[in-house]
């Protein structure tokens, strides 16, 4: 089955089906990362550029070994400037890199909807890998990639998110995967974190992670900005690790085969306790592992087509 | 020079007037209306199948001039103004420098005078440098000029300070207008705080930060018996409070502006800048709730906006985009279309609303009317006339609309100006 899309924006464009066949995809390059030669010349040719215009490590590194790892040529371009700072502006900098005609251009940037901004001038195939408070597809993938490997299957699974639920691309990219999968999410948070409206999403929402805890098989982490605190979102990180932490005495109200994930990077002893997020039920390490996967897929999906359909 | 209107629909609603009438102008003043003047060598325009209206009043325009000339100058607002309907235009204080003091503001009358389509009045503003901090010479800025008092876009948010402005302004018989926003609530919001903003991840502007501020002028204009003028309300919350504050007969008044009335916040998903303005563009619900508040009296002006801005600006990344769309072109064949042709409200209630009504609020007597002895400022319109939205087409220096490619049936005709024509389209049918 041919993958019909030329960006990746966001999973919100994405039928389960064509999920299911990124996963499937990943499934299939898992391996490659365990070999003694970590490379196939599958992208031999194709140029890639890495343009991230907010810090990353996790995530650059990971589009950048995906990359190699397929025999693409892969630039990275760390901006700490956007055109929020006098200077060029977005626009320009995708306009000039394009005209060193790369394939592809995997963006981060700080403003919600910048990535489809681009995708309206550019020729390129463009990733996106984080665009504001509004989706990073990756993630989700790689995330449901790790939940697959555990779970086998996503219907009527009980996905619990925690945290900054306002400000999370991870969390809006994961509810918008887990509910075309089927699976059933809630949301919770402190109300400043968790406006109700997003049971519009198709979620439900808790403000009592005791009570969150209970009911779920996954339970996923998000990392709390401690800048938030300064805008009185929640009083202070003492108050929310009381309420919102996952500590070993919360986590064993949880089910027996409950997994615990977080996006990462986390902040020990704020949203996770040491003993929680290096303990055998977590996977955060498996997902960072799986991203490599999960990014070889989507490279592959997106610039490997024609290729591939030749070959069908 | 004479000039005769001749075959007309007269649409007057400051003396309820809906008929076929001439009119007769003669050295910038109307003279005579009534069936049949015979017109005796006088030049005259064949009106029949037009309105013919007191000239049309958009008082919120930002013509950005002194400072931002490469967005609009007075006189490429104002010749959108004429253009647009409009015979009068009154522009807004927040320009570089702020038209805080008589120098600007004499500054742009005289630049009027000289080079503009249309009138022009100047909006001062209520403190200094629109800081929200010191009050401006309000007795000056009158003498010298201006007819209404507004910090719009850096509304006041010390409660004592708007106390004070209204309570000088009581003895001005002027005008305090107030763009309601508290700018802690909405802090760095870009959209509608809802569904919506939560979807695209955008940060939201609440509709507590425009209720709140509402509520608050309302409470100090019955105080201080001084009149507040409401600009682009948006949002339902805010028109229950002037609905009760008007039934108690607080000297209080309000405007709309079409993208509040017939956009939303959902179409922000294409994160197209020129659907980025402020107050933003709100849910359905309050679309809904604002053409109703227009139908029952609830708002009574019709105005714009009218906030241009660059090409360049506008291209950019949605949060680092200026607030603010180009209206001045679009908004009369927008409520023509939408409302009058909709039959939602009546071609009286529309010319009430953006010419008789603007004129009583901005204390501009011999305007908003057709009657012996008023300006000759007359906006004809043909209601059936159909347009296609080019924003390429503008006479305005700016494009940021977000209207582009809409088909509107309704579209003025004709702008006179001080018995002048300002604007005629190309149908002009002159005999």
């Amino acid at each position: 089955m041919a993958f019909k899309h030329k960006h990746l924006l966001g999973i919100q464009d994405l039928t389960s089906s064509e999920i299911t066949t990124i996963l499937d995809t990943a499934e299939s390059f898992y391996e490659i990362s365990t070999r003694e030669v970590k490379k196939v010349p599958t992208l031999r040719g194709k140029t890639i550029i890495n343009l991230f215009f907010e810090p990353s490590t996790r995530t650059r590194s990971s589009f950048e070994l995906a990359a190699k790892r397929l025999s693409a040529d892969i630039v990275n371009f760390n901006l700490k400037t956007s055109s929020a700072v006098k200077g060029e502006t977005f626009k320009d900098t995708i306009l000039n890199l394009e005209a060193m005609n790369p394939d592809a251009i995997i963006i981060r940037h700080s403003c919600s909807g910048a990535v489809l901004y681009a995708s309206t001038f550019s020729r390129s195939n463009i990733i996106n890998a984080g665009d504001g408070s509004h989706e990073h597809p990756t993630q989700a993938l790689l995330d449901a990639f790790t939940i697959r490997q555990e779970k086998k299957n996503f219907k009527g699974l009980k996905i619990v998110i925690v945290g900054d639920i306002l400000h999370s691309r991870v969390a809006r990219s994961n509810i918008f995967l887990l509910r075309k999968m089927g699976a059933k999410v809630t949301l919770v948070g402190p109300p400043a974190l968790l406006p109700l409206e997003f049971r519009k999403f198709g979620v439900e929402t808790d403000f009592n992670l005791d009570r969150a805890v209970e009911r779920a098989d996954v339970i996923m982490m998000l990392r709390i900005q401690l800048e938030r605190q300064e805008k009185n979102f929640f009083p202070s990180v003492r108050e929310y690790r009381n309420l919102y932490s996952l500590t070993a005495q919360r986590f064993r109200r949880a089910k027996k085969n409950a997994i615990i994930m977080h996006p990462g990077p986390i902040n020990r002893g704020v949203e996770i306790s040491t003993d929680m997020a290096d303990c055998a039920k977590s996977v955060i390490l498996k997902q960072v592992e799986n991203g490599i996967a999960v990014r070889m897929a989507v490279l592959y999906l997106l610039l490997g087509g024609k290729e591939r359909e030749a070959i069908d | 020079m004479k000039l005769l209107i001749k075959n007309g629909r007269v649409v007057d609603p400051s003396s309820g007037t809906d008929k076929k009438l001439d009119v007769l102008i003669d050295k910038g003043k109307i003279i005579d209306i009534k069936p049949k003047i015979s017109a005796g060598g006088t030049k005259s325009i064949d009106a029949s199948g037009w309105v013919v209206a007191p000239g049309f009043i958009d008082m919120h325009v930002h013509l950005r001039e002194p400072g931002q000339e490469d967005k609009e100058t007075i006189v490429t607002g104002a010749r959108a103004a004429a253009r647009g309907g409009f015979t009068s235009i009154a522009c807004m204080p927040n320009t570089h420098p702020v038209n805080d003091n008589r120098g600007v503001t004499e500054y742009i009358l005289s630049e009027a005078k000289k080079n503009a389509a249309v009138n022009v009045f100047p909006i001062a503003s209520i403190t200094k440098e629109e800081k929200g901090e010191e009050l401006t010479d309000m007795a000056d800025l009158i003498d010298a000029g201006a007819v209404a008092f507004s910090d719009d876009g850096m509304p006041v948010q010390n409660s004592q300070v708007m106390r004070r402005a209204l309570e000088y302004s009581k003895i001005l018989d002027t005008v305090i207008i107030d763009h309601c926003e508290d700018k802690n609530l909405s802090a760095d919001g870009v959209m509608h705080e809802g569904y919506y903003s939560y979807l695209f991840g955008l940060r939201g502007i609440p509709a507590s930060s425009e209720e709140t501020i509402v509520s608050r002028d309302i409470i100090l204009a019955q105080k201080a018996d001084a009149a507040i003028h409401i600009a682009h309300l948006s949002v339902k919350g805010a028109i229950a409070l002037i609905k009760e504050a008007k039934k108690r007969k607080v000297k209080v008044t309000a405007e709309v502006t079409p993208h509040h009335l017939f956009l939303t916040d959902s179409l922000i998903e294409s994160y197209d800048t020129n659907l980025k303005m402020n107050p933003p563009l709100r849910s359905k619900e309050d679309t809904r709730a604002l053409q109703q508040a227009v139908t029952d009296g609830t708002i009574d002006v019709f105005a714009t906006d009218h906030a241009p801005h660059t090409i360049d600006e506008k291209d950019v990344e949605f949060d680092l985009a200026p607030f603010g769309i180009n209206g001045l072109e679009t908004v009369v064949p927008l409520l023509l279309d939408k409302l009058v042709n909709k039959k939602i409200i009546p071609i009286s209630r529309f010319v009430e609303m953006i010419s008789t009504n603007p004129a009583l609020i901005l204390r501009l007597e011999n305007k908003g009317k057709i009657c012996a002895g008023a300006d000759a400022d007359l906006t004809l319109l043909n209601l059936n006339k159909k347009i296609i939205v080019d924003v390429n087409s503008f006479k305005s220096k700016s494009r940021n609309n977000p209207f582009q490619g809409w088909e509107l049936k309704g579209a003025p005709e004709m702008t006179i100006v001080g018995g002048k024509i300002a604007y005629s389209s190309s149908s002009l049918k002159s005999v």
